[in-house]
């Protein structure tokens, strides 16, 4: 191990080490990247549908009132 | 706390759910985020390389909380499904459906990343085996019941033939789960067992574990999110929506 195994990296001696992940980078990191891209698209689509439906409602009486 | 104080009903209304999910929504979601960045520290930095695999086997860390998450999701909808046909409780119905898009993500993700598993272990993306195959047939359950819903006009007949479609397919849990036991497989072995002493180090157990807590979180805010977007849209003209724009 090398200089930086107390340091941020811990295991890894350098950046470019993490991201290589031993040679197996080309498959850990679009696994991870996407499951967050889908985890994270789930939750904005979320938030828009439930805007789409409150601004729906506001619509539906006929109404412009502030709405959080 | 007395049993036969507690109203069950009091929570069957789709106007007593939508306020009380939105109260849980925050809390759950922070949660969620905490178990998810302590696992991904757990696993990229405490955890140790496999000897075998090496780093590829760090995938592990999204694969199986998300399989486990596409079998319990379905499990849990089936739940919903069955308890909207026995006690025609409107709410359970709008949690089955809110739950499905959910179950089919983390299906598809279990599928994706596991193919990222698969070539660098098995050296190929996808096989015809018992547990990917059950797997995918999965996915196409889950797209069964949310095209089913979508598909009939009749609110009322949408939500009772989707709960029967999700309820019928249950069977399919089980097969995908000991698919690794009753067939040759190339998949390995359940990571976690019961009965046998643990095959893994505790730190990569405990990172598997965290981010599988914080994905069963992250279900259960995506899930109430979307029952309220469903509560929105389907009780539209009820008189307690109207006062809710306000809110």
């Amino acid at each position: 191990m090398g200089a930086d195994r107390e340091g941020l990296l811990m295991q890894w001696n350098s950046l470019s080490e993490f991201l290589a992940m031993g040679g197996y980078g080309v498959y850990v990191w679009p696994s991870f990247g996407m499951t967050a891209v889908c985890m994270m698209w789930e939750v904005l689509a979320l938030r828009r549908r439930h805007a789409a439906a409150r601004a729906a409602l506001v619509q539906t009486d006929g109404m412009t009132d502030v709405i959080s | 706390m007395k049993m036969d104080h507690i109203n069950w009903f009091q929570w069957s209304s789709p106007q007593a759910l939508y306020p009380f999910a939105g109260r849980l929504i925050s809390w759950v979601s922070v949660l969620s985020l905490l178990c998810i960045a302590a696992g991904l520290y757990l696993g990229f930095f405490v955890a140790p390389t496999d000897f075998q695999q090496g780093d590829s086997y760090r995938i592990i860390f999204v694969h199986v909380p998300a399989a486990w998450m596409s079998m319990f999701l379905y499990i849990v909808m089936a739940g919903w499904a069955a308890l909207g046909l026995g006690l025609k409780t409107r709410p359970s119905f709008m949690m089955a459906q809110a739950i499905a898009p959910t179950g089919a993500l983390f299906t598809f993700l279990a599928l994706f990343t596991g193919a990222f598993w698969g070539k660098p272990t098995w050296g190929s993306w996808w096989v015809w085996d018992a547990r990917l195959t059950s797997e995918l047939i999965l996915l196409f359950q889950y797209a069964g019941v949310i095209l089913l819903h979508a598909s009939i006009d009749d609110l009322r007949r949408a939500d009772r033939a989707s709960a029967v479609l999700a309820l019928v397919g249950v069977v399919n849990v089980p097969i995908i789960y000991f698919s690794v036991r009753w067939w040759n497989t190339l998949h390995q072995g359940a990571s976690i067992s019961m009965t046998a002493a643990p095959k893994m180090a505790t730190t990569m157990l405990a990172a598997m574990g965290i981010m599988a807590l914080g994905f069963w979180l992250y279900s259960a805010a995506v899930a109430l999110m979307r029952v309220r977007c469903i509560i929105l849209e389907r009780e539209r003209h009820a008189s307690w929506v109207q006062t809710e724009r306000a809110s």
